[in-house]
């Protein structure tokens, strides 16, 4: 560090002029360059465009859901709506058009938005709990003690709060840990691979955007595309001709086929899970259908108005990302803590002054 | 994606030489402000945590920390935090406005979110300038800093104990 060079050098030897100082490498007095705290990450995500793309590590099956809706959109317009313009409306490749833009925005965006990352305690903080729960009987820590809870009551509703080892915080209420991106995410939902990142607070009005614009494109589709083999098979011809005029649309009756249940299934659970105020997560460990037997169990967050949970989950305010990636590093934590320096009468003061202008002058000889 | 700023806790970044400087100049103030804070110990770290019983809406615990109780007045600390609180509500609350932002945000496919500041966004900006002013006329005199609470991920507020060397600064 610093003071170890200044040590080497003798001011009083430096004080008279030398002609060519010894030559250091000085890497020390080189300006660092600032990391930004996307650089210095500690959970599995990766970062883009300097920090202001977010992803977690395994983006999973995120190609294959985006080459699945291109691909078949692309089939659909390239194929089926020549077609269905002559026959029908030209309104069909607008509507289509408009679904497939909400679909893939509303994509990227819940793949590629923070999910509400709760940021690991510092040092002191972790300090600060680890010493307000620790065990006053003085149990042996050669083990790892049983995992530590704090309840709390929240709408005449007893919640207990977990403690996480990984981030060192007790978890807010609704929060989980995600163990493939390595995060505490606040309002956990579920960790999708479709779309190869958490779904949490902040972006779940994303995805739930996301689920039901495509589960309305892949019913259009597989509409349109029904209709359009039907038109052709029109007038004794038959399905098979039709599909050998046009054989894209055999492929896209199957993606969608298959996609539509799928797709269409999920949007109404999650808008049971919306309208309830109830995210997978809950729903799945059945927190607050009183599976323990409590009869009392209800959930605390509810609003008991579907209307006003719809509006608070999907129209709130859109809470900030906590883990402010593209933040500089603070550069010198000793700045804060080191005591050190102050503890100097004032002659050393003077002393530590000319070092640091020697120095200063040494960086900018050599 | 949004960017949250400002707070003194950010501003520690600085030349080590400048400081030397000013330390050797400043000598022995009567009454803290800011930037001898710079240079002083720490002490030790305070953190109020999160008040969870209204739910998961941001609140901070008001209980007094112990360890303040030597260096400033209880009441001011109070007021301190039910203000930050009532920011924090104001931010968080569900009314007309913060529906019109949604549903306009969904009709856009959330692209307005590029372009625009939400309302948090700016009552985040009012804390930090809150927390700011209150660290100039009320903590710093007092050898205390209020760490704004979004550099922490709004878990808690970190008040910072700097040794009192001064005479008289209460």
């Amino acid at each position: 560090m610093k003071n170890l060079d200044y040590q080497q050098i003798d001011p009083q030897a430096l004080a008279t002029p030398t002609p060519t100082p010894p030559p250091r490498p000085l890497p020390e007095h080189k300006p660092r360059r600032a990391r930004r705290k996307w650089e210095v990450f500690p959970g599995k995500n990766r970062f883009c465009c300097d920090g202001r793309v977010i992803v977690a590590r395994q983006c999973g099956v995120l190609p294959l859901t985006l080459g699945l809706i291109v691909l078949t959109s692309g089939l659909f317009f390239i194929f089926d709506c020549p077609f269905l313009v002559e026959h029908l409306t030209g309104c069909i490749p607008v509507i289509g058009g408009v679904l497939f833009v909400f679909v893939i925005i509303s994509l990227l965006q819940t793949s590629f938005t923070d999910p509400g990352i709760l940021p690991r305690a510092t040092p002191e903080e972790a300090a600060d709990i680890e010493k307000q729960i620790d065990n006053p009987t003085g149990s042996s820590s050669s083990y790892r003690p049983p995992p530590r809870t704090k309840e709390v009551v929240i709408n005449q509703q007893v919640v207990k709060l977990k403690y996480c080892f990984t981030c060192k915080i007790f978890r807010p209420p609704r929060t989980s840990h995600c163990s493939l991106c390595d995060n505490c995410v606040e309002r956990f939902d579920h960790h999708c691979p479709w779309v190869g990142n958490c779904v949490g607070k902040r972006n779940y009005r994303f995805f739930y955007t996301f689920i039901v614009s495509l589960s309305f494109l892949t019913a259009f589709i597989f509409g349109c595309v029904t209709t359009h083999l039907a038109l052709r098979s029109q007038g004794g011809n038959g399905l098979v001709f039709a599909l050998q005029a046009s054989p894209a649309s055999a492929l896209e009756l199957v993606v969608c086929f298959f996609s539509v249940w799928s797709i269409l299934g999920l949007s109404g659970f999650h808008t049971y899970l919306v309208a309830t105020n109830l995210t997978t997560n809950e729903d799945i460990k059945g927190s607050w259908s009183g599976k323990s037997g409590n009869e009392d169990v209800g959930n605390p967050y509810s609003y008991n108005s579907i209307i006003k949970n719809c509006c608070s989950v999907l129209c709130g305010p859109m809470p900030p990302s906590l883990i402010d990636r593209r933040g500089f590093v603070p550069s010198d934590d000793s700045v804060q803590t080191s005591p050190v320096e102050i503890d100097l009468p004032a002659a050393k003061n003077d002393t530590n002054m000319e070092r640091d202008c020697l120095d200063f002058a040494l960086s900018c000889a050599g | 994606m949004s960017k949250v700023k400002g707070s003194p806790g950010l501003c520690f970044v600085e030349d080590r030489r400048s400081n030397n400087r000013k330390r050797s100049s400043s000598a022995m103030a009567e009454t803290h402000s800011l930037q001898d804070l710079r240079q002083a110990a720490v002490t030790s770290k305070v953190f109020v945590q999160r008040d969870y019983t209204s739910g998961t809406i941001c609140k901070f615990q008001t209980k007094f920390p112990a360890e303040l109780e030597s260096r400033m007045d209880k009441q001011q600390f109070e007021e301190t935090i039910q203000t930050l609180n009532n920011l924090y509500a104001e931010a968080e609350k569900l009314g007309g406005r913060s529906y019109l932002e949604g549903c306009l945000a969904c009709l856009t496919a959330y692209t307005i979110f590029l372009c625009m500041e939400t309302h948090y966004e700016k009552v985040l900006k009012k804390i930090a300038k809150y927390i700011q002013e209150q660290n100039e006329k009320i903590y710093a005199p007092l050898g205390l800093l209020l760490t704004d609470p979004i550099e922490r991920g709004l878990r808690v507020v970190e008040i910072t104990i700097f040794e009192d060397r001064s005479i008289g600064s209460r």
